[in-house]
């Protein structure tokens, strides 16, 4: 199976190297620290709403806790998807591997599913980090555990749109920190992109405001499953695999 | 096994190779010879599926290398020149990874990748590293990981390159060792290689093909006459006229000298006779002293150079 041997090699590459310790090791103390500190502050209402019950309306740890916690979640990964995805094409351009793996009997289609599937693997288990907090804390009281699970989805969708733009991005350059520079550019630019929405106005501000790939997460940090959101970041995730696809086969135009 | 017709391929505005035609049969060793930057690459390139060419066919093993390129890679191993491998895996696992994307399946697999470890001389550094490994068995993993699916066709870019003397004498009784059923097309500029290992030659020159034949026939081509090569102690212009007078002698070349200051005759004379009694005898009987006398054979590199300097003539 040619996806699985590709798979299997990218995931063992990002393990043999420092990148996926090093990512993981980041990401857990940020996420510790936020975790933390969001979990103070939480504490500190409680006591307040103790004195005040009008106060103590609505609160709950998901709503306080696990949502700012999984909205911050996503700021950290626009910084550190672009070094999840930076080496998978680039790396091999720059080595010369990718010739070889071009004459290999594999499809550029196995072989892209094989790169994002290894990518994926590793930012599941970078969001299982945070969930391990959530777990902490649900040791001291009930949690909206459908809730949460809509929004992890969502974590999740939005973590595939930066791995298609990474992909591509990787697939441009044969030099990684160019790939994560300009991925980290292309996310931060698709991430802030509603800010010109209301200048723009009509239809315009509309397309861009519907652009916004964080706009999208509004819902699933709710705990909602909305289609349209859902369908954007499909369509944002297949729309950056088919690029990719069409600059990998571009090397071989170029030679 | 490959038909090649009219391939030409350009990078922008030049012509990397323009109207290559060739054919090879099934079991040959083949010598893609040219000097640096002649084609021969980007014919290899093409042959194996990387680079689509601008017109023209290739057909391996009777498939179209570009309609039909997963049947072509399935039939053909490559070694780029570079030797591109990835350092840090280690060869047992490299080549476990290779025999999967290669859709070797999974029983067989084991006994493969042993078989062309064992084949290669790679199995004592099975467990090591590839980034930690010598030039040479870089190489030598390379052409394991093109054999392990035992593909009909084998082309390698420059096999020999970077590599020392006797790195570069195992790798070429491996690449003997490695036809027989088997098609192998090795690109090179060296010519004693292409002397030792291969049974046809095509000799490529800035993109275009200039010669395509055995070793021995293209040197028979150039060679009309007999050489034999003197070398005499004596007084150069009188020793040069004398011999020019020996019946049979068409021409006799002075060859410039090297350390010792003697001077050598290149002498040339009708093919279908043997002088080298007569010239001997004619040297004794004027008093000189005769310390050496050898046939003067041509060798590949004249052929060469005279086919590429004719063609860059032009």
């Amino acid at each position: 199976m040619n996806v699985l041997a590709i798979f299997k090699r990218e995931v063992r590459t990002y393990f043999t190297s420092p990148i996926a310790y090093a990512l993981l090791t980041i990401f857990a103390v940020i996420c510790g620290f936020m975790f933390t500190s969001i979990l103070t502050q939480f504490q500190r209402a409680s006591f307040q709403s103790a004195m005040n019950p009008a106060m103590a309306q609505g609160m709950n740890a998901t709503e306080w806790v696990v949502r700012p916690l999984l909205r911050n979640v996503a700021v950290i990964l626009l910084f550190l998807m672009p070094i999840v995805t930076m080496r998978l094409f680039a790396e091999e351009r720059k080595m010369g591997t990718l010739e070889l793996l071009f004459t290999f009997p594999i499809r550029d289609v196995e072989l892209l599913a094989g790169k994002f599937l290894a990518a994926l693997a590793i930012f599941l288990v970078m969001l299982a980090l945070p969930l391990v907090n959530i777990l902490m804390l649900a040791g001291l009281g009930p949690l909206e555990w459908p809730a949460i699970g809509v929004a992890f989805a969502g974590l999740m969708l939005l973590g595939m749109t930066f791995l298609a733009i990474g992909l591509f991005c990787s697939a441009l350059t044969e030099n990684q920190i160019v790939a994560a520079v300009l991925t980290f550019g292309a996310a931060l630019f698709f991430w802030i992109i509603d800010w010109s929405a209301d200048s723009a106005g009509g239809t315009l501000g509309q397309v861009l405001s519907h652009l916004s790939i964080i706009r999208h997460f509004d819902s699933f940090q709710r705990g909602v499953i909305e289609s349209k959101d859902l369908i954007f970041y499909l369509n944002f995730t297949i729309f950056g695999l088919f690029l990719t696809m069409r600059a990998v086969e571009s090397h071989r135009w170029k030679g | 096994m490959i038909e090649v017709e009219n391939l030409t391929r350009f990078y922008g505005p030049t012509a990397a190779i323009q109207d290559v035609s060739f054919r090879v049969d099934q079991g040959q060793i083949v010598g893609f010879l040219g000097p640096n930057g002649a084609g021969k690459t980007t014919t290899l390139r093409i042959l194996s599926g990387y680079l689509p060419a601008t017109s023209g066919t290739a057909r391996v093993a009777g498939f179209d290398v570009f309609k039909e390129s997963l049947a072509v890679r399935r039939r053909l191993g490559y070694l780029p020149e570079n030797v591109p491998l990835y350092p840090e895996m280690r060869v047992r696992t490299y080549l476990d990874f290779v025999a999967e994307v290669k859709g070797v399946p999974r029983p067989e697999r084991q006994r493969r990748v042993a078989a062309a470890m064992e084949r290669c001389r790679v199995d004592d550094v099975a467990n090591h590293l590839i980034g930690s490994l010598s030039r040479g068995y870089r190489q030598r993993v390379g052409i394991a990981q093109a054999i392990l699916h035992d593909p009909e066709v084998i082309l390698l870019d420059e096999p020999t390159v970077g590599l020392d003397p006797k790195q570069i004498i195992e790798i070429r009784q491996l690449i003997t060792e490695l036809a027989g059923q088997r098609t192998v097309i090795l690109s090179t500029h060296i010519l004693p290689e292409v002397e030792m290992v291969c049974q046809r030659v095509i000799i490529i020159n800035q993109g275009k093909i200039v010669a395509m034949d055995t070793p021995e026939n293209l040197k028979a081509k150039i060679r009309t006459s007999a050489r034999v090569l003197l070398q005499v102690d004596g007084p150069a212009v009188a020793v040069r006229e004398y011999l020019e007078r020996v019946p049979g002698v068409h021409r006799v070349e002075e060859r410039s000298e090297r350390a010792d200051g003697r001077i050598r005759y290149l002498v040339e004379c009708a093919p279908d006779r043997d002088l080298r009694r007569d010239l001997a005898a004619a040297v004794v009987r004027q008093g000189w002293g005769l310390s050496e006398l050898r046939p003067a054979d041509v060798m590949l590199e004249e052929v060469f150079i005279r086919l590429v300097t004719d063609e860059s003539a032009h």
